[in-house]
This record gives structure tokens, C-alpha cells and sequence, in this order.
């Protein structure tokens, strides 16, 4: 049997039409954009159709959109970036706690040159606690930070919201929208961000390309000093064929927008209502409404998440776990800690999300199978009998 | 990141469950830090004649889990004792080095187990 794949949002398969755009530009259409003669030219004009093509779908203008390489470089680039080049002006930061690492260590790298970071407050849901959030910022305030979507809860921040509180103290703003772009209808303008963080390899582009959006007017120093690329802000030569790639990509995405939204959130509300159904001991992590499409998470109870992952593996269905023994580390994730999870259900959480090309009998198949991991490891395991209907109901 | 025998292992474990009025009995581990291993033991004569064991963990966890309970039935309690956690490794053909702390748990329990049947008999 063909391996069920349900690990989107860690990346997704490029489209055809994505490829096929780029191919081209890797033998044929080879020239280094920065340089002036025809082979130059030609590859510029494809960095710059692809740069407007971007711009339009979340509208902005083009020269407020740089390429990086991808999600976790745009977001080193705006909080540090802001950090340092607001650094006169004040040193405090605020992110929300379910942040993406690429987030979270940098705010840490921050703190150790002497910026004060703080958190938001985020609901058992994972929704931002506006109210906190407006006891925090304060005349110093240079930097609010906040995902647009979460990658591994998948709920939907008020940014609109966020935005507003960040600017009446003067601070800029920005979102991470690496699990949503391409994916949620965005305005930049209407969003009221001054900075967005985008990547590729979400919605069915390469890896390795991302953008940064910097609204006109906004200072962000650069880290990656060198060349005159992406307007002297970002050197390094310019990943072409990635960034043609990338913007198919978006293109694709933006136009089956309304049509990838309902299959795939049909298929995760079929899912989400037979595990709750027919699994006992389970919790839903993350809201059902002001959810990503895609996004599914659950915490089963007495198991451990990495062996729960490899029980799928096994039968053939690829996702994710938010446990401490999957990512190598020893600390469950922060996410589902933020959202008030004790550590053995952080522990026991597994990530499903789906994609455009999955099915109804996917999804059925994989409810039936976590059916017979689940209570397999249950049958192994110590809790199950010990704490059973006592400690969890 | 597992071979082979750790992932057969984790498949088709040995000896899962619970010996009712066991010898011993030893729990380490705990759920905040994701792995709870629990050794049950049925022990005559001074030899480990059977061992189950219940694990909360990772696949490594229980691999090591069925592997240490398998290489111990049979067994005197002074050899048991000497059965390290790098023993059990051996047996499984090796693990990755982030899941070694598995193997000191398997090797914690089966102590733990033993200490517990030497306190009950010598009580």
C-alpha cells in the first residue's frame, strides 16, 4: 500500500505546475540576476514576475517583498532585524509563547543582549488574551510578534486585533504566516502588519524560499550582509528558480483557495468527529472554529506520542508528534504546554494535517488504525490500568 | 533513526502485562519526562523465572522494555543484577544516542524489581 502522507504542515509535495516553471531556470535560463547582460536580464525579469505576482496576492507593493530562504530565516531576520534597528528607541519585545522555535530562540538570543522579552497570554484554545496583551506593551515597546495561524494547534490569531495594540504604543508588528499564506485569504493592508514572514514549501512550492514582507517605512537591519540583492537589505544570490517556483506556487494556491479550504476542512471535521466518537481518552488540542483547514491535534491519554507515531508509521500513515522522544529534545512541546496540557499529554500528542490530494478513505482507514495503535500501546502501558477512569474523566 | 531489531521489538514485544503476586516489582520513570517503566517478577529459588513489564514511552522504551525482560527470565538474581543497560543495547544492535536513557531505565527497573523481591524476603 501507497503511504498515506498527512504531515503537511511539515511540507507538502511541489506541484507540477511549480516545477514545471521552474525547470527552465536551473540550465537554460541560468544567469545570476545581479548581473547586467541578456543571460542577467532574463533572470531578473523572472525574480521580478515573480515579486509582483506575490505582492498582488497579499497586497503589497513589490519592493516591500524580500525573498529569504524560507520561514525560519524571515523570522530571525524581522525580530532581529527590528530589534537592532530600533534598538534606540526601546528594548522590549513582546512574542506570544506558541511562537515558532525560529521565534522563541531568537527572542532568548535577544535577551542575552540585554532586550527584556515578554510573552502574550494564550487561552487553553491558544488564542491570544488581548487584554493581557494591552497590560504589556508600554512606551518602549519596539516589536509585537504573533503567528497568524499555529503550526501544531492550528488556531487562528485576532493579528487585526494584535496589530492595533502593538501600534498605539508605537511598536511594530509582525506575523508569521508561514502556515498560512497560501492557505487563509491575506490583506497585509487590512491586516495591519508591518512585517510577515512566508514560506514556500507549505503550499506545494520548493523549499529552501521563503519571503519577508517590510512595509515601506519600517527599519529592519540586515543579517545577511554581502551582495546588493533584494535591495541591498539581503545578500546572497538570488535562489531563482526557487523564487519562480515559489510564486506558481502561491499563485495555485491563491486561485483553489476557497476550493482546497472546504475539501480539506471537510476531510479534517470527518476525522476530528469519528476520533472523538470512537477513541475514548482522547482531547482535541486546539479550537474546532478559527482553525487552520488542514490542522488536526490530539493528545492521547496513558501513551506516549513517538510510539504512537511509529505504530502509523508502521501501518503506513505518515504524521507528527509534538512528544519530547520525536524531536530529540526532553521537553514536550511548548505549544501545548502554553495551552495548559500537563506534560504527559503534551507527551502522548500527535499532529495530523492534511493535504489537497488525500481522501475520505485515507482518513478512514487512518481512524481505524489509530483505533488498534491506541489501544495496543494502552494494553502496554502502566497508566491505562493504574490511573484509568479515574485520574482523566 | 531505529534498526531493524529495535523496530521488530517495539512491534512485537515479549513478555507485556503483569505478573499477579509477583516476587517483585519495580516502577521508574516518571510522565513529565515521557517514560514510565514498570518490571514485574516472579522469582523461585533465587531465579528469575518469569518477568512482564508495562511501559508508558517511546518506541525505544518499550524495545528495550520487552529485550530486558527476555534476557533476564531464566536468570539468577545475582546475574540480573550484573545486566547493564549496555547489554541490552548490544542485544537490540544499538540505539540512537538520544534514546540510551531507555536502556538506563530498563536496566533501573529490573534493580528496582530485585530490591524490591530482597526487602520482601529478607523482611
Amino acid at each position: 500500500m501507497k503511504p498515506i502522507y498527512f504531515d503537511h504542515a511539515a511540507t507538502t509535495p511541489v506541484c507540477k505546475e511549480a516545477l514545471e516553471k521552474m525547470l527552465p531556470y536551473f540550465s537554460d535560463v541560468f544567469g545570476n540576476p545581479n548581473s547586467q547582460h541578456a543571460f542577467g536580464r532574463e533572470s531578473a525579469k523572472a525574480v521580478d514576475g515573480a515579486r509582483d505576482s506575490i505582492a498582488k496576492i497579499i497586497n503589497c507593493k513589490p519592493n516591500e517583498l524580500y525573498f529569504t530562504a524560507g520561514g525560519t530565516e524571515s523570522d530571525n531576520w524581522a525580530l532581529r532585524g527590528v530589534a537592532h534597528a530600533y534598538k534606540d528607541k526601546g528594548n522590549h519585545i513582546v512574542i506570544s509563547p506558541i511562537e515558532h522555535a525560529a521565534m522563541i530562540v531568537t527572542a532568548k538570543e535577544l535577551k542575552k543582549e540585554g532586550f527584556d522579552v515578554d510573552f502574550m497570554k494564550v487561552d487553553e484554545y491558544g488564542f491570544v488574551d488581548l487584554d493581557h496583551l494591552k497590560s504589556i506593551v508600554k512606551k518602549g515597546t519596539i516589536f509585537v510578534g504573533c503567528m497568524l495561524a499555529n503550526n501544531e494547534v492550528g488556531t487562528i490569531e485576532p493579528i487585526k486585533e494584535i496589530a492595533e495594540i502593538a501600534h498605539s504604543v508605537g511598536a511594530i508588528c509582525f506575523t508569521d504566516a508561514v502556515q498560512a499564506a497560501g492557505v487563509l485569504k491575506i490583506d497585509v493592508k487590512d491586516l495591519g502588519v508591518d512585517l510577515m514572514s512566508m514560506s514556500s514549501h507549505k503550499i506545494y512550492g520548493p523549499k529552501g524560499v521563503g519571503a519577508l514582507y517590510i512595509r515601506n517605512g519600517v527599519k529592519v537591519q540586515s543579517i545577511l550582509t554581502g551582495g546588493h540583492q533584494e535591495r541591498t537589505k539581503r545578500g546572497g544570490t538570488t535562489n531563482v528558480a526557487g523564487i519562480v517556483g515559489f510564486a506558481t506556487a502561491f499563485e495555485i494556491a491563491d486561485k483553489e483557495m476557497q476550493k482546497n479550504f472546504e475539501y480539506v476542512s471537510s476531510l479534517r471535521d470527518h476525522f476530528i468527529d469519528r476520533v472523538l466518537s470512537e477513541v475514548s481518552f482522547v482531547k482535541l488540542n486546539g479550537p474546532r472554529e478559527n482553525r487552520l483547514p488542514a490542522n488536526a491535534d490530539f493528545s492521547f491519554k496513558f501513551i506516549e506520542g513517538e510510539s504512537i507515531l511509529f505504530s502509523l508509521d508502521l501501518a503506513g500513515i505518515c504524521v507528527s508528534s509534538g512528544s519530547a522522544c520525536s524531536s530529540g529534545s526532553l521537553e514536550p512541546s511548548h505549544v501545548l504546554l502554553s495551552l495548559g496540557l500537563p506534560e504527559e499529554l503534551a507527551h502522548g500528542s500527535i499532529r495530523f494535517s492534511f493535504g489537497k490530494h488525500n481522501t475520505i478513505e485515507e482518513v478512514d482507514y487512518a481512524v481505524d488504525t489509530i483505533k488498534t495503535a491506541v489501544s495496543r500501546l494502552r494494553e502496554m502501558s502502566p497508566l491505562f490500568k493504574s490511573e484509568g477512569e479515574i485520574k482523566y474523566v | 533513526m531505529y534498526n531493524e531489531k529495535v523496530m521488530q521489538a517495539f512491534q512485537n514485544p515479549k513478555n507485556v502485562g503483569e505478573i499477579e503476586n509477583a516476587s517483585g516489582v519495580g516502577t521508574v520513570g516518571n510522565a513529565s519526562c515521557g517514560d514510565i517503566m514498570q518490571i514485574s517478577l516472579k522469582i523461585e529459588n533465587d531465579i528469575i523465572v518469569d518477568a512482564k513489564f508495562k511501559t508508558f514511552g517511546c518506541a525505544a522504551a518499550i524495545a528495550t522494555s520487552s529485550t530486558a525482560t527476555d534476557m533476564i527470565i531464566g536468570m539468577t538474581v545475582e546475574e540480573a543484577l550484573k545486566v547493564t543497560n549496555k547489554k541490552v543495547i548490544e542485544c537490540l544492535g544499538g540505539l540512537p544516542s538520544q534514546k540510551i536513557h531507555c536502556s538506563v531505565l530498563a536496566e533501573e527497573a529490573i534493580k528496582k524489581a530485585i530490591d524490591d523481591y530482597l526487602a520482601k524476603k529478607n523482611a
